[in-house]
């Protein structure tokens, strides 16, 4: 055995690796085995397992809760590639219980329903990577300062409209260019703006980048939308109800997967564009009553 | 002097598979060495590359894009031509003989006589780092083993260049070089630096 007493785990190294590795790819929202394994032979790079995905949380209403474990597990035991799950903001003991089933990675997740109005989970006290959704700069700060192993943008999920999206990567990728032409006074400025710790203010000055990677998530129905999340900046994309709420999801998954990989190639995002079937019908931000993305601060 | 097929560095381009996986941190490496790197997504950026680094990543995921790309014949060609390869994790799945643990339909371009068992330390939460002794290299190198892959054979013709523990983690046949880690998370560039002293 290569595991030896001096080998380290669940440090903050491990926890971003993970994250490194989803580049590029893409992570299927699947709600039992079967879609799990329709993603797996799609392409997706991850699943994340819940038991609704956030359209029908958004048509069920009500309290949106972690999964059964043992829906986790039937999708744990069906496929090779890293699997996800979902707890409440705040709620460190349905984080806890993920830990124990072995999940890959915790999305602390606004789609379910708040736990703690207050605070989120402390994340460095886990083993396992979690990851955080955000709408600005100053919100994927505070929860890298919390111990984020990857930030999402939150976009508006259970849509199929990539409009928030869009707003959360430009918000967050615009404030980074802004900082890197900012000067050293300046950066004091910019932390208290962003209600965010200094140093990590600082730190993105001097790379031009955040801490953790960046994915995109929240209103992805096409491989279009994909493409879109890419070039502006995010490094890889989920897609929760846009593929299992599609008329035809192991076709869409596929076109969706190339459509990332090749995301600055029209002529690829064309041809996989083709012939897809409906994608799913999707809302208006007007006519939606609960903004997932307000949840969390 | 140099052979003349040989390119000093300057004029070297090294590719990075950009299908999907950690293909950016590994160019990072490349460019802080100085030699100019360049995504590879399609056949024709394959053509202008003089050596080729498959990343870490999903090796499931990257077999498949490998074919929809059309890359996967080009690919095999070029390392049965002796075109210098790294495979870091998932990049190592990709070039080994036989694949244990994964999926029936996934590729592998069997480029190095080892066998290969996916994701064979466990999950996420078993993933480690260690201190690793690699006998080119002065001192030790920080190895980041991500849901890593266990090389459990290799062949006579293969050359095992470092162990963690009782395990192969680091080994070269010909011009093919594999790890289980990931050189490109570990802020060091002296096993790039190797790899491209056999380009």
């Amino acid at each position: 055995m290569a595991k030896t007493e001096s080998n380290k785990t669940g440090s903050m190294v491990v926890k971003r690796g993970l994250a490194e590795m989803l580049k590029g790819g893409v992570i299927m929202d699947v709600v039992n085995a079967d879609q799990a394994k329709i993603a797996e032979d799609s392409g997706a790079c991850a699943v994340m397992a819940l038991e609704r995905v956030p359209a029908d949380i958004r048509r069920d209403g009500g309290v949106a809760r972690m999964s059964d474990p043992e829906m986790i597990e039937k999708i744990q035991a069906v496929v090779s590639i890293p699997v996800m799950a979902k707890a409440r903001i705040g709620h460190f003991v349905e984080a806890q219980v993920l830990e124990s089933l072995g999940v890959d990675f915790i999305d602390e997740s606004e789609v379910l329903t708040p736990a703690d109005e207050s605070h989120h989970i402390d994340k460095f006290a886990f083993k396992t990577p979690v990851v955080c959704g955000a709408t600005n700069l100053g919100e994927a700060l505070r929860r890298i300062s919390e111990g984020a192993a990857l930030i999402r943008s939150k976009g508006e999920a259970g849509t199929g409209n990539i409009v928030e999206a869009v707003r959360h990567l430009r918000s967050i990728i615009g404030d980074i260019r802004k900082i890197t032409q900012a000067d050293s006074a300046e950066l004091f400025e910019w932390a208290k703006r962003l209600q965010a710790p200094l140093p990590l203010v600082q730190e993105i000055a001097e790379t031009g980048w955040l801490q953790v990677p960046l994915f995109c998530a929240g209103g992805i129905a096409t491989p279009s939308d994909a493409a879109l999340a890419m070039q502006l900046g995010a490094e890889a994309v989920f897609v929760g109800s846009g593929i299992f709420k599609s008329d035809d999801p192991a076709p869409r998954a596929r076109s969706i997967v190339e459509a990332t990989t090749h995301f600055r190639d029209a002529e690829i995002i064309a041809k996989v564009s083709r012939n897809l079937g409906a994608p799913m019908t999707g809302i208006g931000m007007d006519n939606i009553e609960q903004r997932f993305a307000e949840r969390g601060w | 002097m140099v052979a003349q097929s040989q390119k000093s560095k300057s004029e070297l381009t090294v590719g990075v598979l950009a299908l999907q996986g950690a293909f950016s941190s590994h160019e990072a490496v490349l460019n802080k060495i100085g030699v100019s790197s360049r995504q590879v997504r399609t056949p024709q950026d394959l053509e202008v590359v003089d050596a080729l680094v498959m990343p870490g990543g999903e090796s499931t995921t990257m077999s498949q894009l490998l074919e929809s790309a059309n890359l996967f014949e080009p690919i095999n060609a070029r390392i049965k031509n002796r075109m210098p390869v790294f495979g870091t994790c998932a990049g190592m799945i990709l070039l080994a003989k036989t694949i244990i643990d994964g999926r029936d339909d996934q590729l592998s371009f069997n480029a190095i006589d080892i066998d290969v068992q996916r994701n064979a330390y466990g999950r996420q939460i078993d993933s480690f780092e260690a201190e690793i002794e690699i006998g080119a290299l002065t001192g030790s190198f920080h190895g980041v083993f991500i849901r890593a892959p266990r090389i459990v054979s290799f062949g006579s013709s293969v050359t095992a260049l470092a162990y963690c523990g009782d395990d192969v983690v680091l080994a070269q046949q010909d011009k093919v070089l594999v790890a289980s880690f990931h050189p490109e998370l570990a802020n060091d560039i002296r096993l790039h630096e190797l790899f491209l002293e056999g380009v």
